[in-house]
């Protein structure tokens, strides 16, 4: 129990920084940004109170956005993705699962689930930023071209962190 | 009450989204001024929006007075033309001297030198002092305007070109009327100029005809070109307006150098105004 939390405020601590001196400055020229930081939020355990994790993702999304200078956008879209987190796991977890405090890792979970899992939680999140961001309907494809190609890129950085702490857990 | 309590927990999930998305959505467009301008500006296009609807409406009940009003004017023109049309020679009494109402002459000259391809374009013509040209005056083709008379000796005349980063003439757009001042600018195409100076709030057609605007050298109404792109430079107040030219410089061959009678009169009185303060 003391293990999931220490493990997730260094995680906290690691993505949040990375996001801001590092992500912050990556990206393809305004069209794919990548967003990592949502890892953390998607790695929190299972059975995390709503509340509790709401409060989470308020407070990460405006950690963020302190340091981008948009007081609420990445807060609003962590929020939704917290929304969309939830209905998630109830629908494609059992209740067992559901009520432990799994920490929903690829090597804890099955690849596929947990690449499904990344890619619709990200699009989530990146919409809901993207359009916060642009604030308009005007020239709207634009904001989805920048939705979709920054969600691809936020995944494979997501996957590829992943992979780097990949451990096949006896299950 | 306990139906209620139980919905709101059964459904917590959706309600805590609700609640912190728009607490969220309130730090969003209360702190940052694109957000809180953009969300002011749409409210404002709602209601401006539904203005044009309603007065689109009430232009209807007002047809019957407009119509009464405009066969009103149409009887008053009718009458006022068939006036002109069998004139009462008793009635003209005074005779006006027409040549005192020419503001132009023209002089036609020949082209005898012409360059396209420089960054400062020069074009020598073959008419000069003797013939009435003199520094300053503005040249123009049958398609166009040309430029601004430089220099001047006995028999030539060297005339700065539209093509020549310095020269500035005074242009208006057909439709709004308004002006700027066109100059070839950093373009390099022979065909395309650029107008300066339009405010950002005037609508451009594209394909807008650009005439001369009579501030300058040039008689008013003279054809410069249409546009062919518009849009803001970078943060700027101004549009950035693309003309194409109608002058063909590449084959030009006879220009007129246009005399303005009054020009004289004209700059002594504006230098007054500087005069004075």
């Amino acid at each position: 129990m003391a293990k999931i939390f220490v493990n997730n405020i260094v995680r906290f601590v690691v993505l949040v920084i990375l996001q801001v001196f590092l992500f912050k400055n990556i990206g393809y020229y305004n069209l794919a940004i990548p967003f990592p930081y949502i890892l953390f939020i998607l790695l929190l355990p299972v059975g995390i109170p709503n509340f509790l994790l709401y409060c989470i993702a308020f407070f990460t999304g405006i950690t963020v956005d302190a340091f981008y200078d948009t007081l609420g956008v990445n807060a609003a879209a962590c929020v939704a993705l917290v929304w969309a987190r939830i209905l998630f796991i109830r629908i494609t977890l059992q209740t067992d699962q559901y009520e432990s405090y799994l920490t929903p890792l690829w090597g804890n979970v099955p690849f596929r689930w947990y690449f499904l899992y990344v890619t619709v939680l990200a699009l989530f999140h990146h919409a809901v930023l993207f359009m916060m961001e642009t604030f308009s309907f005007h020239q709207f494809h634009y904001t989805i071209i920048r939705v979709l190609l920054s969600c691809i890129f936020t995944v494979i950085i997501i996957l590829l962190f992943s992979l780097l702490f990949y451990r096949k857990k006896q299950r | 009450m306990k139906n209620l309590w139980l919905i709101l927990t059964k459904y917590n999930a959706f309600f805590f989204f609700v609640v912190f998305f728009v607490f969220a959505y309130y730090l969003v467009v209360q702190n940052n001024t694109f957000q809180r301008a953009s969300a002011v500006n749409s409210s404002n296009e709602l209601v401006g929006a539904a203005y044009a609807k309603i007065n689109g409406w009430k232009s209807y009940l007002h047809l019957s007075e407009d119509n009464a009003l405009l066969a009103e004017e149409n009887a008053r023109l009718k009458e006022q033309l068939q006036r002109l049309m069998a004139p009462d020679s008793l009635e003209q009494g005074t005779v006006v001297d027409s040549s005192e109402k020419v503001q132009y002459h023209y002089i036609v000259a020949k082209v005898t030198n012409n360059s396209i391809h420089q960054k400062n374009n020069y074009i020598t013509l073959d008419k000069g002092r003797i013939h009435g040209i003199k520094k300053g005056m503005g040249v123009i083709s049958a398609s166009g305007i040309v430029g601004i008379v430089l220099n001047v000796s006995d028999h030539f005349s060297t005339v700065q070109s539209l093509l020549h980063s310095e020269t500035r003439v005074s242009a208006a757009l057909e439709d709004s009327k308004a002006f700027g001042s066109l100059t070839w600018g950093d373009s390099y195409d022979a065909q395309v100029g650029t107008l300066k100076d339009i405010p950002n709030h005037v609508k451009v057609r594209k394909g807008e005809a650009v005439f001369t605007s009579g501030f300058s050298l040039f008689p008013p109404g003279i054809p410069i070109g249409r546009v062919i792109q518009t849009g803001v430079s970078g943060g700027d107040s101004f549009l950035d307006i693309k003309i194409e030219l109608s002058t063909q410089f590449h084959n030009l061959q006879h220009v007129y150098v246009v005399d303005d009678i009054l020009a004289a009169e004209r700059t002594e009185l504006e230098s007054q105004n500087e005069n004075n303060g």
